[in-house]
């Protein structure tokens, strides 16, 4: 498999990075250098192995349900571009 | 042509942990802005998910009560997509290998019993939540909900119709609050349902092209809007033109569904395993012992009921509606010392018609297990009629006192003194020759004036059996 320029533009949509024609023509070639690496590995006889989903052979750890936080907005909105009531402010949205 | 109505439900649960599913943040509604948000909710750099206990085995619970099958290892994925109230840019969720897979629940519909297949339960976070209020032209997020557990229960399309995917929600519903994993408050929106709706011609057995329709949180929205939905969709194909696969908001002021997005700039979410998180393993013995400490489930309290108490499955159906309910017809029985038929019919009756005009739940009545329960065995010991039973309800419904204080009060004895009824019928006799003559004439239905003028002799307090007994007797 390779990507079309056209792939590479929209995976850059997607991730809402700016990319220009000349970046995006030197990313798809990049990109395609991995995906060559992908289609070697794919080549691997697999039958029989189970998907690995973490590259660690172990389970998640689980933290017992209790409320162990307090309130600390005041000090995390002193880095925000701007508050008001408490909330944070963002550029307006609308579906 | 008749068309044919497929409804497939996902609903969003707000599982009832006290903390959120990531991080020790409490969930706890109404808060003010941002103060149940810490470092891991609102995506400071450097920060790692921790996975509750609390919410995996709640969605064991949810699993065990619908019979399915629960994943021994499943998997947190990343769903990508910029929004504001979503600070990382992925929610983390599950896609390939959910906690819960298959299993079903049993619907009644009128006389008609259905069993709805599940195609899967997995556990995510909620977002945040967007102000669009009057912050110069911006924005305003707040935090508190982001990181809230939900399990997301994706229902097969096995609904025909909206009166069936009401009766599915309503018994989702009340299998989650049962079982105590979600407190169920709708306004609140711990219990969101999302519509995937479709038509197709009678007798067909393919899918027509759905829509999807978002946050429905009511059962009254869901229905109406599955109902303008389907008639959208009906009328579509009958003027010749195609449904287009999109998601749709449902308006309830214009009772109507419009576009939110189309498929074609539909998200393209690109899930992959999230990286901070380990595989989660469930236990053998983990789901042993919740399983062990699972409360009875209303399908299995049912068939006791019947069995138990003698009451027809009519009853034991609407009785183990709530957990509520049960436990109080449970109680009232216990109270009572029998007359279980009794009980049922007076939380049947005048208890939920009472309720249902304040809007009450059971567990807020006015009238508690040991009031009803005295009225009852006042009803059994002949003090009072029915009738009499349902004047005293209402004065303790208004708070009036204890039964018998009542009674007292109102003189509301119902008088079953052999001597004083008989003296009352033979004035009753006296006073109306002529009826008497037409009924040993023969007109049967002269009896029940007599009852009534005797009746209203007595003041409606004389007992009826008796009353029955005695007029007969004296006009044969």
């Amino acid at each position: 498999m390779s990507l079309t320029l056209q792939d590479v533009k929209r995976v850059a949509t997607l991730a809402r990075i700016a990319v220009t024609d000349d970046e995006a023509v030197a990313y798809q070639q990049q990109l395609n250098g991995i995906f060559g690496l992908i289609a070697e590995m794919q080549a691997v006889d697999t039958a029989g192995v189970e998907p690995m989903s973490h590259a660690q052979e172990l389970s998640q750890r689980l933290r017992d349900d209790l409320v162990t936080e307090t309130d600390q907005h005041e000090k995390f909105q002193t880095i925000a571009p701007q508050v008001e009531g408490g909330l944070y402010l963002v550029p307006q949205v609308i579906e | 042509m008749q068309w044919e109505i497929v409804v497939g439900l996902e609903v969003h649960t707000q599982l009832s942990t006290s903390s959120k599913i990531f991080s020790g943040s409490s969930t706890a509604f109404g808060a003010a802005p941002n103060t149940q948000a810490n470092a891991v909710d609102i995506a400071l750099p450097g920060v790692l998910p921790v996975l509750n206990r609390g919410a995996v085995e709640r969605a064991i619970q949810l699993g065990l009560a619908i019979n399915a099958h629960i994943s021994r290892r499943s998997v947190f994925a990343r769903k990508n997509y910029f929004y504001p109230d979503l600070p990382k840019g992925y929610q983390i969720s599950q896609m390939e290998l959910p906690v819960v897979e298959g299993g079903s629940l049993t619907i009644q519909v009128g006389e008609t019993e259905k069993t709805i297949r599940i195609t899967r339960a997995h556990l995510e976070e909620d977002a945040g939540k967007s102000m669009h209020g009057d912050f110069h032209g911006m924005t305003g997020i707040d935090l508190n909900r982001a990181g809230t557990p939900l399990l997301e229960i994706v229902s097969e399309p096995d609904m025909r119709g909206s009166a069936e995917a009401v009766a599915y929600a309503k018994t989702l519903h009340s299998l989650v609050v049962w079982l105590g994993i979600c407190d169920g408050n709708m306004q609140e929106g711990s219990f969101r349902c999302d519509a995937n709706v479709s038509v197709r011609p009678m007798g067909s057995t393919e899918l027509g092209t759905r829509c999807e329709i978002k946050n429905l949180n009511s059962f009254r929205f869901l229905e109406r809007a599955i109902e303008y939905e389907a008639r959208r969709q009906i009328e579509i194909n009958e003027d010749g033109g195609t449904i287009r696969q999109e998601t749709r908001l449902y308006d309830p002021d214009r009772d109507e569904t419009r576009t939110m997005r189309s498929k074609e700039d539909a998200h393209d979410y690109r899930y992959f395993p999230d990286p901070d998180l380990l595989p989660l393993v469930i236990s053998e013995e983990w789901i042993e012992r919740t399983r062990a400490a699972m409360p009875e489930l209303p399908v299995a309290m049912r068939e006791r009921f019947i069995g138990q108490y003698a009451i027809p499955a009519y009853d034991a159906g609407v009785l183990t509606g709530s957990k509520a309910t049960a436990v109080y017809f449970e109680q009232l029985v216990a109270a009572v010392g029998g007359e279980a038929k009794l009980c049922a019919n007076w939380i049947m009756g005048e208890l939920s018609a009472a309720l249902n005009r304040h809007e009450l739940d059971i567990a807020q009545s006015p009238v508690g297990v040991a009031q009803l329960a005295m009225l009852i065995r006042r009803i059994g010991d002949g003090t009072l009629s029915g009738k009499l039973a349902k004047e005293v309800f209402e004065a303790l419904w208004q708070g009036e006192g204890e039964v018998d204080a009542i009674i007292d009060a109102r003189g509301l004895k119902q008088v079953s003194d052999v001597g004083a009824i008989e003296a009352m019928v033979d004035q009753v006799l006296a006073a109306n020759p002529n009826q008497v003559a037409e009924y040993r004439a023969g007109k049967e239905k002269m009896f029940g004036y007599l009852i009534g003028q005797a009746m209203k002799a007595m003041k409606g307090k004389a007992n009826p059996q008796q009353l029955n007994e005695i007029l007969l007797r004296k006009l044969s």
